[in-house]
């Protein structure tokens, strides 16, 4: 029996097996933020150690970054204060810093593949959960704690256990108005918020296998919202033609030399999985959260699950727990939900693509009155292609701000949050308690379209309504 | 570096109830503006412990009864959500040393392990056993024992735990803290490098 792509990228990097039975293994990209990775540097320093591999380590700031008034210092003195301890820590070691003057700047998980930086067969690891998105390229790409981060800064290497690897086929043409963000929200609510722990996803089949990069960027994004650390889908053509020419691409020979290296990682035919999930993408329609965890979703079409169906105590308690929270009621549709902010941007949709889609779309339309819309692109060059597109003016005009790059209100440490109980329309990855910024904030997870389509109605709607799509 | 040997771990225990509770439940995002862990005990829980106005809100870790617990208990998918190591430093900063649930989310698990806080697992039937005992004895001393893989909680109850093996072997033998040990590979992870294309290529640039 053939191999996965987890089996042999695992077993390249395998450095030995460590007496606890986990394996040692090596780190071949190591991208970091201001939020979890200064303290690192200060525990790196309390045992006299340095970076061992520079090189392979790249730093920028996104989490707290204002979107508005970029101008240093920042008015919150403990965002500056972290951003200074970054930018030192990274100077005295010499790791490449892509700094807010750098035109390189933007959220992690966007400027590694933009920069070519994320290859196909890598392990790539970051102090931050959804470094799954690199999986997209056919790396083993994942979130690590702060004391990890300073493993791989002391030793470029990580203490792990072997995941099972479990293969997501999705079959069949997505209906109108259905993006990769309501597969990825299907496939967690199929499976659950726990249902990947102990596993890797490999997303494959003919769905998967037709999507851009920018699509199979914000599946795999989510993998671990489906508690699978990693999630990733084989390179192909599309994963080398997007790869090609960028900034820390190979080149010339050294290119050829690296489709041969990609190609041969790819899962074998016959791979051997330890679970095989099937969906048909063709049954799914535009999907909305409406709880507080990112499994808690149902079709914009469907009502609010009510307690009273749920088929246990434990369940029951969950939605009891959700609807109060989201001040909801069960039996009752989702759509025509009064919304207060609309927000699009995050490492699951602030791409490029994503804002050419909305634009499209909210061309003629405006946002309504009541409602704070924000747009906010992933990193500056996903701002500068938008603007060169005029984008930004397209949403401006339809009552969007349109911001500098950053994680933005995605987590809210920077000064774009929610006010009170406010409800928003979001085009991130979390919908937890508290997440947007206020403690009784609500967020409703969904696909930019739909965050568009929400805006201008200033409730939750259907965009193939609001659209026409 | 040498590490305690955690063998086990005794003390009183509070159960904080509820599924699939994320890290930014555990542990605000606000608070994570900081370049140390210091301090960071107080806000655990923080958003769930007390309302806007900064007044306490009826929760267990609120409850006088189970002031000095060092055992959390908690139900399904504890701790899922973002990596932040700040969730388990702030409730080991809190006090607690170690965490029961009916299962993890992986992230929290491992960084748990390495600052070695046991994260153990137990059933559904066993888990409401132990919450049922300490909640109606407070003062019920906890023992998680992980040589022999069983809570005992007051003398007379004992029940069975799984953990990932990797992570019991680290912390019966000290090293939970895996950093000496991936240091002293450092010929091996020099050979594993040169066999790969792309450290190769960067390397040859
Ligand atoms: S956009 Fe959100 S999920 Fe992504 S890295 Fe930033 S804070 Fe984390």
């Amino acid at each position: 029996m053939g191999k996965s792509l987890y089996d042999k990228v695992w077993d390249l990097h395998k450095v030995r097996t460590l007496p606890s039975g986990e394996d040692q293994l090596f780190i071949g990209l190591h991208l970091i933020h201001e939020v979890t990775s200064p303290q690192a540097f200060g525990m790196l320093r309390d045992l006299g150690l340095r970076v061992r591999m520079p090189e392979r380590t790249f730093a920028t700031l996104d989490h707290i970054v204002p979107t508005d008034n970029r101008k240093r210092p920042f008015k919150d003195a403990l965002a500056e204060g972290m951003v200074d301890a970054l930018r030192k820590a990274c100077t005295e070691q010499g790791v490449t810093f892509f700094d807010l003057e750098s035109g390189r700047q933007g959220i992690v998980h966007i400027i590694g593949p933009e920069l070519g930086l994320t290859q196909p067969g890598m392990t790539i690891a970051c102090g931050d959960s959804h470094t799954s998105t690199h999986g997209a390229f056919g790396a083993i790409a994942f979130g690590i704690g702060t004391t990890q981060v300073r493993d791989v800064l002391a030793t470029q290497t990580l203490s792990l256990q072997r995941l099972k690897v479990r293969r997501i086929q999705v079959e069949g043409k997505l209906g109108p108005g259905v993006y990769a963000k309501d597969i990825i929200l299907e496939i967690i609510r199929r499976l659950g918020v726990s249902g990947g722990t102990g596993y890797a996803y490999e997303y494959g089949g003919s769905t998967i296998e037709g999507f851009s990069m920018e699509e199979r960027m914000t599946l795999c994004n989510m993998s671990i919202e489906g508690g699978a650390r990693v999630g990733y889908v084989n390179p192909d053509q599309t994963t080398f033609d997007y790869i090609k020419g960028r900034p820390y691409a190979p080149k010339g020979e050294a290119w050829e030399e690296a489709l041969g290296y990609w190609r041969s990682i790819a899962s074998d035919e016959d791979a051997r999985y330890d679970d095989v999930v099937r969906i048909d993408a063709s049954a799914i329609a535009p999907t909305v959260t409406w709880g507080i965890t990112p499994g808690q979703a149902i079709s914009v079409k469907e009502k609010v699950p009510a307690a009273e169906d749920a088929a246990n105590e434990s369940e029951r308690a969950l939605i009891r727990e959700a609807l109060e929270y989201m001040r909801l009621e069960g039996g009752k549709p989702i759509e025509g939900t009064k919304i207060n902010v609309a927000f699009i941007g995050s490492c699951t949709n602030g791409r490029l693509s994503d804002f050419r889609e909305v634009a499209r779309r909210i061309v003629g339309h405006k946002v309504a009155a009541h409602v704070r819309a924000l747009a906010v692109p992933g990193s500056m060059e996903v701002a500068r292609a938008a603007e060169a597109e005029g984008l930004d003016r397209v949403f401006r005009e339809a009552g969007f701000e349109w911001r500098e790059p950053g994680c933005s209100m995605c987590l809210a440490m920077n000064p774009d949050k929610l006010i009170g109980d406010e409800l928003c329309a979001s085009s991130s990855n979390r919908n937890f308690k508290g997440r947007q910024g206020s403690p009784t904030g609500r967020t409703v997870l969904m696909s930019p379209v739909m965050v568009a389509a929400a805006a201008v109605r200033g409730e939750i709607a259907d965009a193939r309504d609001v659209f026409g799509i | 570096m040498a590490l305690d040997l955690i063998q086990s771990v005794t003390g009183r225990a509070v159960h904080v109830p509820g599924d699939d509770i994320d890290t930014d439940r555990i542990i605000p995002a606000r608070f994570l503006k900081c370049v140390t862990f210091d301090g960071i005990g107080e806000h655990l829980f923080r958003d769930v412990r007390f309302d806007e106005r900064g007044e306490k809100r009826e929760h267990p870790l609120n409850d006088p009864r189970f002031a000095g617990a060092a055992i959390l208990i908690a139900d399904r998918n504890f701790g899922c959500g973002s990596s932040r190591e700040h969730a388990p430093q702030s409730i080991s900063k809190a006090g607690f040393k170690a965490v029961i649930a009916e299962s993890f989310a992986e992230i929290f698990f491992g960084n748990s392990t390495t600052l070695g806080i046991p994260c153990v697992s137990v059933g559904p039937e066993h888990r409401a056993a132990l919450v049922a005992r300490v909640s109606a004895d407070p003062t019920t001393l906890v023992t998680i024992d992980l040589q022999e893989q069983v809570v005992r909680a007051g003398g007379d109850l004992a029940v069975p735990f799984t953990i990932k093996p990797g992570a019991r072997e680290s912390l019966l033998r000290g090293t939970w803290d895996p950093i000496a040990q991936l240091l002293e590979g450092a010929d091996e992870v020099q050979k594993v490098a040169a066999r790969l294309p792309y450290v190769q290529r960067a390397a040859a640039q």
